[in-house]
């Protein structure tokens, strides 16, 4: 029993930087823009937060830091696919990459250190990240469907042209949604290295920030689902993690290859209908947009 | 105010010097990178523009990278082409390896050149059922190939670690994850005596003239180009959805497997963790850089190759973290980005007029 409290505590940790990133995704593709770079935000976020709660021995600032490298990236991001109009999966896919190879060469001095550790383990006692995070859950739901900015910010991931008519300034909307987004990206990949692993390993993020993309699909855009999605996964990602420790007769690598084969299966059984997903995201999703014209 | 503005037509010119003001930008950056670093800008480009090509054993060890490269850059410009986004090319690349160490591991002194055509194509079996996968579920479940692919890729990865680490694992290897190291009989044949330059780059070469031939000179490659171009265009001329998603997924999976097979039986003659060095991924951006057309990836495989040398020797020889490649390959892609808005967008300088004039 009391093992089985410590597994439902644990997946709630371990799937808060999955629903941190899949809501700053949530908010980028709302407003119509899709961020493939989440994997190489959250590395760089990761390494940033890292040094930083090295150097200042101060979570909160260490979290706050990660989240603004990565603010800084996907404004670069926003400018390249909102004003220059780049493609915006190629964008992201080089936001990845350079992500991938900008964290390794920052961290390669840092693959030696390691951070105190704060103990946070039962079903109660939580780093307070975990609590933000199901909070803000709350508030984005409000946002997106309670408030007339999100009504807006909506209406620009629908159809920017109409946004545009009724005299919003689409663009600066978009840049702020893939802003705010990515800090949240950001502060999920902060959190991956300061609270839940304190150390700094190359690659750490290990498909986290795709996975994340996935969730928002899973999650059909809503925050609520999104929540649900997350911690789902952080519970198959600690289920495999305690069957390995248990000594379970499966094959290590079968064990880790599940939250990822996992995600394949979601995604084949949300995607199936074509016609639900197609009414649910929003319609702009991915596609350049000219003012001009 | 400067403007953007979109041409009539995207320019033919800027189109083929993109890549150069890209590549430019990025030795500016780097050269900027080398000065923060304290280091000596001028020695470090050596490494990267100069040592890579000076004799004739750099020139082999840069073919052993051109190799994968090319391979699954080209593969990945038939993908992009038809708007297929596989990203998942790294983990057709492990399968490749895998399948082809399968065929290896059965090789006897006595095996002969049937064995090895054996082991290429068991590579790019390998690697066309991988990304079979992910046309299968796009194709069937409407599952996203992007994120269906990558996540294949971490699969393939356990399952290599699997095998070297169990079934396949060397007895002898002092615990090592690896398997034996193959018998000569299931190497791939040198070019020359004394060099380490094999035959692999001569089917890099030969699949890039085959691409070239399939995409400008037969009636499936212009399908694949208006499905990617214009849906709604293919489907009025009638050219199906589906081919051009399976098509380009199982060639350009084929062709990292064989690339994986020829990596697997060729430098490194034995498979381990450290077969995959993230080719698959580098080559999206060969792709990009090569203007998705063979020719080009063909120029962009050897760019990104001494990318990839130039890193290994700022390493050996100036003490730089070897992964300085990854930071000018993302480099190199986000300039191509920036410089190709300039392709179908000019600048135009307007002046600010007061608002009531501008409405009219």
């Amino acid at each position: 029993m009391n093992e089985l409290i410590l597994l439902f505590g644990s997946s709630i940790d371990s799937g808060t930087p999955l629903l941190l990133a899949a809501l700053g995704l949530i908010i980028n593709e709302r407003s119509g823009v899709i961020n493939l770079g989440a994997e190489g935000l959250m590395l760089i976020a990761a390494i940033t937060g890292f040094a930083s709660a090295l150097a200042t021995n101060n979570d909160a600032l260490a979290l706050l830091a990660g989240a603004a490298a990565a603010a800084v990236f996907s404004a670069f991001f926003g400018f390249l696919v909102i004003w220059l109009n780049a493609n915006q999966y190629a964008t992201g896919l080089a936001l990845s990459l350079f992500g991938s190879g900008f964290s390794a060469f920052v961290g390669i001095r840092y693959t030696q250190e390691s951070l105190a550790v704060a103990g946070h383990h039962g079903l109660l006692s939580h780093h307070y990240l975990v609590y933000v995070a199901a909070l803000l859950t709350v508030g984005l739901s409000w946002f997106l469907f309670r408030s007339k900015a999100g009504l807006v910010l909506r209406a620009i991931g629908e159809s920017p042209e109409s946004a545009q008519a009724l005299g919003y300034p689409v663009r600066s909307i978009r840049l702020a949604a893939v802003v705010t987004g990515g800090a949240l990206v950001g502060l999920a990949g902060a959190f991956v290295s300061v609270v839940s692993t304190p150390l700094w390993v190359e690659g750490m993020i290990a498909g986290k920030g795709w996975i994340a993309l996935a969730l928002t699909t899973f999650a059909t855009w809503r925050p609520a689902r999104a929540l649900l999605g997350a911690y789902l996964f952080g519970f198959v990602t600690m289920l495999q993690l305690h069957l390995q420790g248990r000594g379970v007769n499966l094959p290590v690598e079968l064990l880790t290859a599940l939250p990822y084969l996992a995600t394949i299966f979601v995604l084949v059984l949300i995607s199936r209908n074509p016609r639900w997903i197609a009414a649910n995201m929003p319609t702009s999703l991915g596609k350049p947009f000219y003012p001009g014209a | 105010m400067i403007k953007l503005e979109p041409r009539a037509e995207p320019s033919r010119w800027l189109a083929v010097l993109s890549p150069l003001f890209a590549l430019s930008l990025t030795v500016a950056l780097g050269v900027l990178l080398f000065v923060l670093l304290d280091k000596d800008p001028l020695s470090c480009l050596q490494m990267f523009f100069v040592e890579p090509i000076k004799n004739a054993r750099a020139i082999a060890e840069l073919s052993i990278k051109v190799t994968p490269l090319l391979l699954i850059g080209l593969g990945l410009s038939l993908c992009f082409r038809s708007n297929v986004w596989n990203i998942g090319a790294e983990g057709q690349f492990i399968l490749g390896s895998i399948f082809a160490t399968w065929v290896a591991l059965g090789a006897t002194p006595e095996s002969g050149t049937g064995l090895l055509i054996a082991l290429l194509v068991a590579g790019a079996l390998g690697g066309a059922l991988w990304a079979g996968v992910t046309a299968l579920l796009r194709d069937r479940f409407n599952a996203s190939e992007i994120l269906v692919s990558l996540m294949l890729v971490y699969v393939a990865e356990q399952l290599l670690a699997y095998l070297v680490n169990g079934p396949w694992k060397d007895p002898n290897g002092y615990n090592f994850p690896q398997t034996i190291t193959f018998l000569s009989t299931a190497r791939i044949p040198r070019l020359l005596e004394g060099s380490r330059a094999n035959i692999g780059v001569l089917l890099a070469l030969v699949s890039a003239v085959g691409c070239w031939i399939f995409l400008h000179k037969s009636f499936a490659g212009y399908r694949l180009d208006v499905a990617g171009l214009s849906p709604p265009a293919a489907r009025y001329a009638g050219f199906s959805a589906r081919s051009a998603l399976w098509l380009p997924l199982l060639v350009s999976g084929a062709l990292a497997g064989l690339a994986g097979a020829l990596e697997v039986a060729g430098p490194d003659g034995q498979l381990t963790t450290h077969v995959p060095l993230g080719y698959g991924f580098a080559a999206i951006i060969v792709a990009f850089v090569g203007r998705l057309d063979p020719i080009g990836v063909t120029f962009s495989s050897v760019l990104m190759s001494m990318f990839f040398i130039g890193g290994e020797l700022s390493q050996s020889r100036l003490g730089l973290p070897k992964s300085i490649t990854g930071v000018f390959q993302g480099l190199l892609l986000f300039s191509l980005l920036t410089c190709d808005t300039f392709v179908k967008n000019k600048l135009r300088f307007v002046a600010v007029l007061p608002r009531k004039a501008a409405a009219k």
